[in-house]
């Protein structure tokens, strides 16, 4: 761990630096986006997004190595084919919710497979799972930047529609009636997470985005008494996952974006198993979640 | 027939149909509700009384007819309604204090403010459907029976002009019914109520009329709504509507302007 502390304070290691603070300023993407779509159920929604992303990135490969579109970046493929999925498949559960399983698998399969296919015909060797994983410690100064920039937004709105969002992921009926837009909500919602997706994968990979979007937050929901206590537990859980991380992965020589999920898998899975045992045992009062199952 | 005036009628269904895709649901539904009336809107599973639901909350628009609400066109004026849902598929995971769901009573379309008049109206609504002492509980570590008074309170906090209930003794303890018809006694009179329940045979002593969805029409597949009398009952369970009920009259026929030529709104 002090090869870690030493590096990070070393100036020829900016690299190392960076990635510390890419997981600073991702851990609140994680922690308030996290808490949102996890209340709000649409993980699997969020997941097929992310999957997608890897049809626009094989695409973006495909037409630059070969100078059809030598100007295109894996980043623009990523978020047009991240906007299109967030469009299909919000459009599809607003108006045919019985589909919205089938669409959602459709479109995590069809994306990653564009994305395969584009990137086996693209010349020079070009490595799927690199994206699939992401690499930290390619972080630039711009990306950095950007992620600023995406947590402010997301910051603003979460503080500014609380009521709304809150109202609309408990009861949306409820609040419809009570004259909340939820279809704005869920449509900005997923735009939101789109973009996200974009710029998070950069940094923990396709797969990895998915899993730190739902794990901390979940993990967060089982002590947290609201949302906005599960955002900012979820936040300071995913701050600590994505140094611990980077710490174990610099001192292993072990992936960090793999590293951060799985500390992060094994601390949601303790609670998950802790709160289970809590359940059994009630201790004179009323635990947690009684009646829930009436 | 239309013997009321205008004002007294908070809402009104004028030969109002409504079909999922090619399924007819609801024909010609033809009814009308008063001020300060205690409404029990009636019918088996699967007649269309939530569809008549969605359709008064606004969640659906009817295919043929029209729906006024306050004297204005459905749902403009949907705000004035205090809407207690089923909700039972809610997630038991999520993190929310009672005091909390009740604050959504309050909810405004955009703006965050939550002010002192805000604050008193929860407070209110919490000592009216008599859960005060559970404000600081979580939602979630309820008994079903407790959640549904939360509900009760989340819809008072907008000190609605119509209380719209779905089905509010599913899944109720005989404590938190009575409690729960105790609070709509005290309410009735003072805000239109309109309850609705799968029990075709008995309604609440409180009732003032019984709206019975799913009598077929003669043409076509849909549901019509009919108007039909109640009278004490003395045989009804007496763990049911906190110990009061009336019997539903299937046989007699109030003759709320319901056909399909429309004669009776002449």
């Amino acid at each position: 761990m002090n090869g870690f502390l030493a590096a990070l304070f070393d100036p020829n290691l900016a690299f190392i630096r960076n990635a510390l603070l890419a997981g600073i300023l991702s851990s609140v993407l994680f922690g308030v986006l996290g808490s949102v779509v996890t209340v709000k159920r649409i993980s699997g929604l969020a997941g097929a997004i992310s999957h997608a992303v890897l049809g626009g990135i094989g695409m973006a490969l495909y037409l630059s190595a070969t100078r059809i579109v030598p100007w295109v970046t894996p980043m623009m493929g990523a978020l047009a084919f991240a906007i299109l999925a967030a469009a299909i498949i919000g459009v599809v559960s607003l108006k045919a919710k019985q589909r919205e399983d089938t669409v959602i698998n459709a479109i995590w399969a069809i994306g990653m497979s564009v994305g395969v296919l584009f990137m086996a015909k693209t010349p020079g060797y070009t490595d799927p799972s690199s994206y699939l994983f992401g690499n930290i410690l390619l972080v630039s100064g711009q990306d950095l930047i950007l992620l600023a920039a995406l947590d402010a937004v997301v910051l603003f709105l979460a503080w500014r529609f609380y009521p709304q969002i809150e109202a609309s992921s408990f009861d949306e009926e409820f609040a419809r009636v009570r004259g909340v837009h939820t279809n704005a909500v869920f449509f900005a919602l997923l735009a939101i997470t789109a973009i996200s997706v974009v710029l998070l994968q950069t940094f923990v990979g396709i797969v990895m985005v998915i899993a730190m979007l739902t794990l901390p937050a979940g993990t967060a929901g089982y002590g947290a008494k609201n949302l906005a206590g599960m955002m900012v537990v979820g936040t300071v859980l995913s701050l600590f996952f994505s140094a611990g991380g980077l710490a174990l992965g610099w001192a292993l020589d072990a992936p960090v974006g793999a590293m951060v999920v799985v500390i992060a898998g094994a601390v949601f899975l303790a609670a998950a198993g802790i709160r289970a045992i809590a359940r059994k045992r009630p201790k004179g009062k009323l635990p947690v979640g009684a009646g829930a199952d009436k | 027939m239309t013997d009321h005036h205008d004002t007294d009628v908070v809402l009104r269904f004028s030969r109002v149909s409504f079909s999922y895709d090619t399924v007819p649901v609801l024909e010609c539904a033809d009814f009308h509700v008063h001020r300060g009336e205690f409404v029990a809107l009636v019918g088996q599973n699967g007649a269309g009384k939530t569809t008549v639901l969605k359709l008064i909350l606004g969640l659906e628009r009817p295919s043929a007819g029209s729906i006024e609400l306050f004297g204005a066109p459905a749902p403009r004026e949907r705000n004035r309604i205090g809407y207690v849902p089923q909700h039972a598929d809610y997630d038991s995971t999520f993190p929310v204090s009672v005091r909390e769901v009740v604050r959504m009573g309050r909810l405004h379309p955009v703006s965050r403010k939550f002010g002192p008049l805000d604050a008193a109206a929860v407070d209110d609504a919490m000592a009216r459907a008599d859960i005060a002492e559970l404000a600081d509980r979580p939602y979630p570590a309820l008994s079903g029976g407790q959640r549904r008074r939360v509900l009760v309170a989340r819809a008072l906090a907008s000190n609605p002009e119509l209380l719209i209930l779905d089905e509010p003794t599913a899944n109720m303890d005989a404590e938190s019914e009575a409690r729960l018809f105790a609070t709509l006694e005290r309410l009735k009179g003072n805000a239109t109520i309109m309850i609705v329940t799968h029990d075709t045979g008995f309604v609440t002593a409180l009732t003032d009329s019984v709206l019975c969805v799913g009598d077929r029409n003669t043409k076509g597949g849909g549901h019509s709504v009919a108007r039909h009398g109640t009278e004490p009952s003395g045989d009804a369970p007496p763990e049911l509507f906190g110990g009061k009920a009336s019997k539903v009259l299937h046989n007699v026929d109030l003759g709320d302007r319901c056909s399909l030529d429309g004669e009776g709104q002449k």
